[in-house]
């Protein structure tokens, strides 16, 4: 292999680390003055007074604080209110503004799917979007969405820091005081340069009728009609940034991020890849900064980089390797799997991009993992059923990585024969049992799930492709829908009543059933006293803490779903390069 | 109970509050910094020849004749239907991904003369993400030329000074691939800059 050609993906590669690295302290500083209700930004004198009508609006004051059950009730309350109004806006699409190719309502199973999707913050596109939505829909129904379940993960991920933070306590923050805080200071007004940068690249933004074009290449004669081409239109720009930034994922278009109005250079695709995890990799140091331990903060942060480098060399490397089926047509191999994929940003931008966009929970895709290489698509797979931990979605990585920090100090501390110890606060069965939980949730309903799908007409019905593949493309929309994470192997065509059904159900269960253990936990912390940490408590950081965190993420990871994905990805690799078999 | 209900009063009145900021106040104002800034761009890049949209600069479409250079294959709707944008889904071992590309690949060394022993660009033989790519490789673009060459009576030497004026390089020197947007390409075929 010739170096000249991978130079520039090394590069590219380092750089993404060195921008990541060295935007994440800044933004875990800004983070902690907006996730602090007496907090003060450069914004302040031009929001604070917004911020104070929201309140008054809500008749609240922003100093008293909830504890970790009134916190959980506000936070139910408000995504099903977010809920019945975006399943009422998707049915009643007709009768509503920003409709000018008149799309219809959606139907019951469509809507119900959807607007769990969304506000979830999984994304899971049931419908393609320039054949379904109006733009109020997009806006109103959807977009809404995009903020709000990013806020609430973010506020989540803060609530569980302030557990551990503080002692003695009782209450973890205020609800809402952390969702108009993180819309204000920090969503909105990142979005709104974001979305103009999109705009500068090429992504559209305007309100007008779909363009019909008459196409340069027209039939010759004088008795053929024009030919044309309808293009889709729509604010899609605005749409994009918060997609991208909030973790959310759901693509305007039905192509995503591969669409070339949602993602038309490789700069717009590497700000984009960037964007995914710039919330997350933040709040690595905010949990530094608030639990004043930074070595901890980074050593989370090196365990996330780690695993992200090892699951993005697979993945690259497999895509690289290519489909020895296409091969043995005499096409090029230089340019690896190209299925699915598009020129601008070839075989190493596509890998990287699914990387990312799985160890996160956003799922916005550009490019087809359905038609990814078998390893290839192994690894966004493996990567959601890790539970997007690695970096991960706005708020819920942090929150699913320090649960998994709390089972490690426990397996720690039964290893070496001391009362485990984290921050200097006491792990004991409580805080062990709310953690085993949330890992329990994912695991059941996935596999669960997926199991009724495979012997069901109703899950065979939908399927694109057969044999171990057909098996991927179901296990992979029960993985994606619980982990809340959006993207799909996108031949399914999971548009059916039973389809749209369980898989709301997993979109449900895999979001509200694991914000729960996260708030107990951050609930029984809050009170713990904490003793100074002294010579004979584990520590928490350094190399040998991270290796011992990754070790179980990946332990848990294996045992639970390596029999699963024997099944699909790992024995449609062996088929391929051991046969000539093809289904 | 009451609480309940307090809480309750307060969801809607932070939905109703935050659809106004973040559906209404957050795109619109987008909406007028890019139509300010950028209308070419926030409107589709669209091509106008002589009054009439012939096409957008980011939006594939479809050419079969001789005499134009050829998108990459198509698999949004019938082919290059900006309405159902996507690709084809087909695992790599799916029968009918291999069974389609066989008949790709024999098409373009008929259309190409290409000699056996010479393999075909990958681009040029399997269906992009969204079906609307609207680039091609250097490499299919340059075994395109001697076909496009013969077709308008053109030396393949000035076809494919045509092709290094219409490459674009990585992005930032870096990011991204090389490549070369067939619509604009062809375009310029038909003189039109």
């Amino acid at each position: 292999m010739p170096m000249q050609k991978y130079g520039y993906e090394w590069i590219q590669l380092a750089a993404y680390i060195a921008i990541l690295l060295i935007i994440t302290k800044p933004v875990g500083l800004y983070l902690m003055q907006v996730l602090d209700a007496r907090g003060k930004t450069f914004l302040d004198p031009l929001l604070h007074p917004v911020e104070k009508g929201f309140y008054w609006l809500l008749g609240l004051d922003p100093i008293k604080e909830q504890t970790w059950k009134e916190y959980a009730i506000s936070l139910f309350i408000f995504s099903l209110i977010g809920f019945v109004m975006t399943y009422t806006v998707l049915r009643l699409q007709q009768h509503m503004p920003l409709n000018p190719q008149g799309f219809g309502p959606l139907s019951t199973h469509l809507a119900f799917n959807t607007a769990v999707s969304f506000a979830t913050n999984t994304n899971w596109q049931s419908y393609a979007g320039e054949s379904t939505m109006s733009y109020f829909s997009q806006m109103v129904g959807l977009a809404f969405q995009n903020f709000t379940s990013a806020a609430a993960g973010i506020a989540l991920a803060a609530a569980l820091v302030r557990g551990l933070a503080r002692h003695s306590a009782k209450t973890i923050g205020n609800f809402w005081v952390d969702m108009v805080r993180i819309h204000l200071y920090l969503l909105i007004p990142v979005c709104i340069i974001y979305a103009v940068f999109l705009v500068s690249q090429g992504t559209i933004q305007n309100f007008k009728t779909y363009d019909t074009v008459q196409v340069i290449e027209q039939q010759a004669g004088g008795n053929h009609p024009i030919r044309t081409q309808i293009i889709p239109q729509g604010p899609v720009a605005s749409q994009e940034a918060i997609k991208m930034l909030g973790t959310n994922g759901g693509g305007f278009f039905n192509a995503n991020s591969a669409h070339p109005y949602e993602n038309p250079t490789p700069l717009t695709n590497f700000i984009q890849m960037l964007s995914i995890f710039l919330i997350p990799s933040g709040l690595t140091y905010y949990l530094g900064r608030m639990v004043k331990n930074q070595h901890h903060g980074w050593t989370i942060w090196a365990t996330m980089l780690a695993l992200f480098l090892c699951a993005f060399l697979v993945c690259w490397h497999a895509e690289e390797a290519g489909n020895p089926r296409l091969y043995a047509l005499g096409i090029q191999q230089d340019t690896g799997n190209m299925e699915g994929k598009e020129v601008r940003f070839g075989v190493f931008d596509s890998a990287l991009f699914a990387t990312i966009t799985t160890d996160a929970s956003c799922g916005a895709v550009n490019a087809m993992h359905d038609s990814f290489t078998p390893l290839g698509g192994l690894i966004p797979l493996f990567n959601i059923q890790l539970g997007e931990i690695v970096f991960g979605g706005a708020g819920s990585g942090l929150y699913g990585m320090l649960i998994f920090v709390v089972l490690t100090v426990f397996i720690a501390g039964l290893m070496v024969g001391r009362t485990p110890e984290y921050l200097g606060k006491k792990i004991e069965a409580y805080d062990v049992k709310v953690s085993v939980l949330f890992i329990m949730v994912p695991v059941f309903v996935v596999l669960g799930f997926s199991a009724w799908a495979v012997v069901s007409e109703w899950g065979l019905a939908g399927l694109n492709n057969s044999g171990p593949h057909g098996f991927s493309e179901i296990l992979y929309a029960f993985t994606s829908g619980t982990g809340n994470n959006g993207s799909a192997f996108a031949g399914l065509n999971a548009n059916s009543p039973w389809f749209d059904t369980t898989l709301a159900l997993a979109m449900l269960l895999g979001r509200f059933f694991m914000i729960v253990p996260v708030l107990a936990l951050a609930g029984n912390l809050v009170q713990k006293k904490r003793s100074e940490s002294g010579s004979g408590s584990f520590p928490i950081s350094g190399i040998m803490f991270a290796s011992l965190l990754s070790g179980i993420i990946l332990i848990i990871g294996a045992l639970t779903f390596l029999p699963a994905l024997s099944l699909g990805p790992i024995v449609e690799h062996m088929i391929m390069l051991r046969s000539n078999l093809a289904y | 109970m009451i609480r309940i209900l307090k809480e309750v009063r307060s969801a809607v009145v932070a939905t109703i509050v935050l659809i106004v900021i973040v559906s209404g106040v957050y795109p619109v104002i987008v909406w007028g910094i890019a139509q300010g800034l950028f209308p070419f761009e926030a409107n589709g890049s669209l091509i106008n020849k002589n009054g009439i949209i012939i096409g957008s600069r980011l939006i594939a479409q479809n050419f079969t004749k001789i005499h134009y250079f050829h998108p990459r294959p198509s698999s949004a709707g019938t082919g290059y239907d900006p309405v159902s944008s996507g690709g084809s889904n087909f695992g790599p071992l799916s029968r009918t991904l291999v069974d389609t590309v066989r008949q790709r690949v024999m098409k373009y060394r008929t259309e190409n003369s290409i000699l056996p022993g010479t393999e075909i660009p990958a681009d040029a033989v399997t269906a992009s993400a969204s079906g609307l790519d609207p680039h091609i490789s250097l490499g299919n673009a340059r075994q395109q030329a001697a076909r496009v060459a013969r077709a308008r009576g053109l030396s393949e030497e000035v076809l494919l000074q045509k092709i290094a004026t219409h490459l674009e390089g990585r992005d930032m020197g870096i990011l991204g691939e090389p490549r070369v947007n067939v619509v604009l390409l062809n375009l310029d075929m038909d003189g039109n800059k």
